[in-house]
């Protein structure tokens, strides 16, 4: 039970006792179950579910709360009403067997009977004494009193014992549901209503484009707040449950975690990151667009992270999206098998819109998941009014938000004004909005994908081009040519165009490169040749000088004999004196 | 009386309240006028026996059940109407 109210702040204490139902929402919406120790009366028309509902009511009682419960069934025998609530698996036998339920049936045939005189209906009053008293029950249900109303002619007893009875049941205190059926202009045939003030339930089975919707409404709760709108509820084997959903407001927490998108290219879109847990996620396109491959691709990112997902299919079985989606390598069944994914296939026309919602909503309670993808809702279309399309999706929005699950959904629509429409009252509610599209150009169609909005972060503003490649989906970054964007073969070419004068500039550059290189080889050699010239006129240099070295040293040596020979005596006088002094 | 021709009567009532006293009244100054020593009248007070009201199917108090002849009859009041009880017993006034 996780819906959060918050329509009204809980100042003033409740000052009555409440006995819980069990039912799921139901609780909720009366805040607390149905007032404990006083009839409620619980009417609608034949076949709308009073006598499962009441059942309901005591099962819970007995199997949750530990509150024995009698059925007094005035219409179907207790073999019966054994067998037709065993559609909802509960067991009555065993508690019947353990003393925690009892049925008794009243049976008053008029064919048989004869009135003389005045009576009572002590009799009635001492079979209820007897079995409340006989197994300690708490809880009451009276299905269906009216029927006296067939059976016994006296009316103005009859009314004055029914009140008598409603009187002395409170005074048992025991919490009772006393059922009628639902009479022209007047909540119940014989105005049960004005004995049974205390909290009347008004249940409602209407059929629609051919669609039944069952509905509840407390009509009035005596001393206790209550929901006032109109509850969408079903019935299937794992019991009632009514939809509180419009009791969920705007208070959901806003969380700034992200979650993958499963392709990594359009994370790269969204600021690397993804789209933000708990959002609301819409992927509009036409058919073939990818929408379902998207949605796929999300599911097996939330899995393969550990966390579980639930995929509502609307169109396709979910063996076959199983087996489509192999081919761009993913596998879902791996994520089926161990527990973290789980396909709710169902046709959109197989119950109403609400039903439908209804549905969703109790699987998510169950499986609590991480994720829900939805594909695709526009298919809810066909499922109920469009105008009340809006308001269930906002009821399933709000619902996934409070409780924090991203929610994935795809949306059949194109250019035509109708689903455009249908996108627009839908896309407000949407966190983050993505365009699918096939554009025809140069023969082809090609896949474009547009974030058409993401609240609350730097999203890339790029048509990109969609691939479906063998290992799942990849965006192109788009060519913006002349034309707009550039896809397909169209983009193939631009591509070949590119790679070819990419091709040509690097044929450029290394032819340069090689003359470039012959050059350094010319000017190479040409510095060797220069370079050996001048060693060889060095040489021829250094050749020269010594050649004029010796030249003048022999001169020098001549010159030196020379004075030799002419100064002899001198000399030789000089070193007899030297020798002398 | 006669294991055929007899009736085999059960009153049940809760309690001495006005409405029992005067059905008992009722019922044996009828069946003393019409059924002098072929009927069999039971008294059955729910006050002490309450199971028996859900066995035998008691809604109204008082309720005359005739158990036989068969088929079952009942007839529910303090029987002050005695035309109607007749009635409801099929029995003809002699």
């Amino acid at each position: 039970m996780n819906v959060q109210l918050v329509t009204r702040p809980l100042d003033d204490p409740p000052t009555i006792g409440k006995s819980a139902t069990g039912i799921e929402g139901l609780d909720e919406i009366t805040y607390g179950g149905l007032p404990a120790g006083r009839p409620t009366l619980l009417c609608g028309s034949a076949g709308c579910g009073k006598t499962l509902f009441s059942m309901t009511f005591l099962y819970n009682g007995a199997t949750q709360y530990n509150e024995p419960g009698l059925f007094v069934a005035f219409e179907e025998k207790p073999e019966d009403l054994v067998k037709n609530v065993g559609s909802l698996r509960y067991d009555l036998q065993r508690l019947i067997a353990e003393g925690k339920l009892a049925v008794d049936h009243v049976h008053v045939d008029r064919n048989q009977l004869e009135e003389s005189g005045d009576y009572d209906l002590d009799g009635l009053f001492i079979r209820l004494g007897f079995a409340i008293d006989s197994i300690g029950a708490k809880r009451v249900v009276i299905d269906t009193i009216e029927t006296l109303f067939g059976g016994l002619t006296n009316e103005a007893i009859l009314r004055s014992e029914l009140r008598r009875l409603f009187e002395w049941l409170k005074a048992k205190g025991v919490t009772a549901i006393i059922t009628g059926e639902r009479g022209d202009g007047a909540l119940t045939r014989y105005g049960l209503e004005e004995y049974v003030a205390d909290c009347v339930i008004l249940l409602d089975n209407r059929v629609q484009e051919q669609l039944s919707t069952r509905r509840l409404r407390i009509v009035k709760y005596r001393g206790s707040p209550h929901g006032t709108n109109e509850y969408p509820f079903i019935i299937d084997a794992e019991g009632i449950t009514v939809m509180p959903i419009t009791s969920s407001g705007l208070a959901h927490d806003a969380s700034t975690e992200r979650i993958s998108s499963g392709i990594a290219d359009l994370d790269e879109m969204l600021e690397g990151k993804g789209y933000f847990k708990g959002s609301s996620v819409l992927i509009s396109g036409m058919a073939g667009s990818g929408k379902s491959t998207t949605a796929a691709h999300f599911a097996d990112s939330v899995c393969a992270s550990g966390q579980r997902c639930i995929y509502f299919a609307m169109e396709e079985s979910p063996q076959q999206i199983v087996r489509n989606m192999r081919s761009i390598g993913l596998d879902l069944q791996s994520w089926v098998d161990n527990g973290l994914l789980k396909f709710v296939a169902r046709r959109p026309n197989l119950y109403g819109l609400e039903t439908h919602l209804a549905s969703m909503h109790r699987e998510v309670a169950e499986f609590d998941p991480a994720a829900v993808v939805v594909d695709p809702m526009s298919a809810l279309m066909a499922a109920g009014l469009a105008g009340d399309v809006h308001a269930m999706v906002l009821r399933l929005v709000d619902y996934l938000k409070a409780k924090g699950v991203t929610g994935l959904f795809t949306n059949l629509g194109g250019i035509q004004a109708e689903t455009a429409n249908t996108e627009m009252q839908i896309s407000s509610l949407m966190d983050a909005w993505l365009l699918l599209y096939n554009k025809e150009s140069n023969g082809e169609h090609n896949r474009q994908l547009y974030l058409l909005k993401s609240r609350g972060m730097a999203h890339s503003n790029q048509v990109r081009e969609f691939l479906m490649t063998r290992n799942g989906i990849r965006l192109r970054e788009a060519y913006i040519g002349p034309d707009g964007v550039l896809t397909g073969s169209a983009r193939l070419a631009q591509e070949a165009k590119e790679e070819a004068a990419h091709l040509q500039r690097l044929q450029e550059v290394a032819r340069k490169r090689r003359v470039l290189e012959r050059k350094r080889q010319e000017i190479g050699a040409q510095i060797e040749l220069l370079r050996a010239q001048l060693a060889s006129e060095e040489e021829e240099l250094a050749a020269f000088n010594d050649e004029s070295q010796s030249r003048e040293d022999r001169a020098r040596q001549d010159r030196v004999a020379m004075q030799a020979s002419r100064k002899s005596e001198r000399v030789a006088t000089l070193k007899q004196s030297s020798g002398k002094a | 009386m006669s294991e055929q021709d007899g009736y085999n009567l059960r009153l049940y009532i809760a309690g001495q309240t006005p409405k029992s006293i005067a059905a008992i009244a009722n019922l044996n100054r009828l069946c003393e006028k019409h059924l002098a020593g072929r009927y069999n009248i039971e008294v059955i007070d729910l006050m002490k026996d309450p199971a028996l009201a859900q066995r035998d199917q008691i809604v109204a108090i008082p309720t005359l059940i005739r158990q036989l002849p068969e088929p079952l009859k009942r007839i529910i009041g303090d029987l002050s109407n005695a035309e109607k009880v007749l009635v409801g017993l099929d029995i003809r006034p002699t």
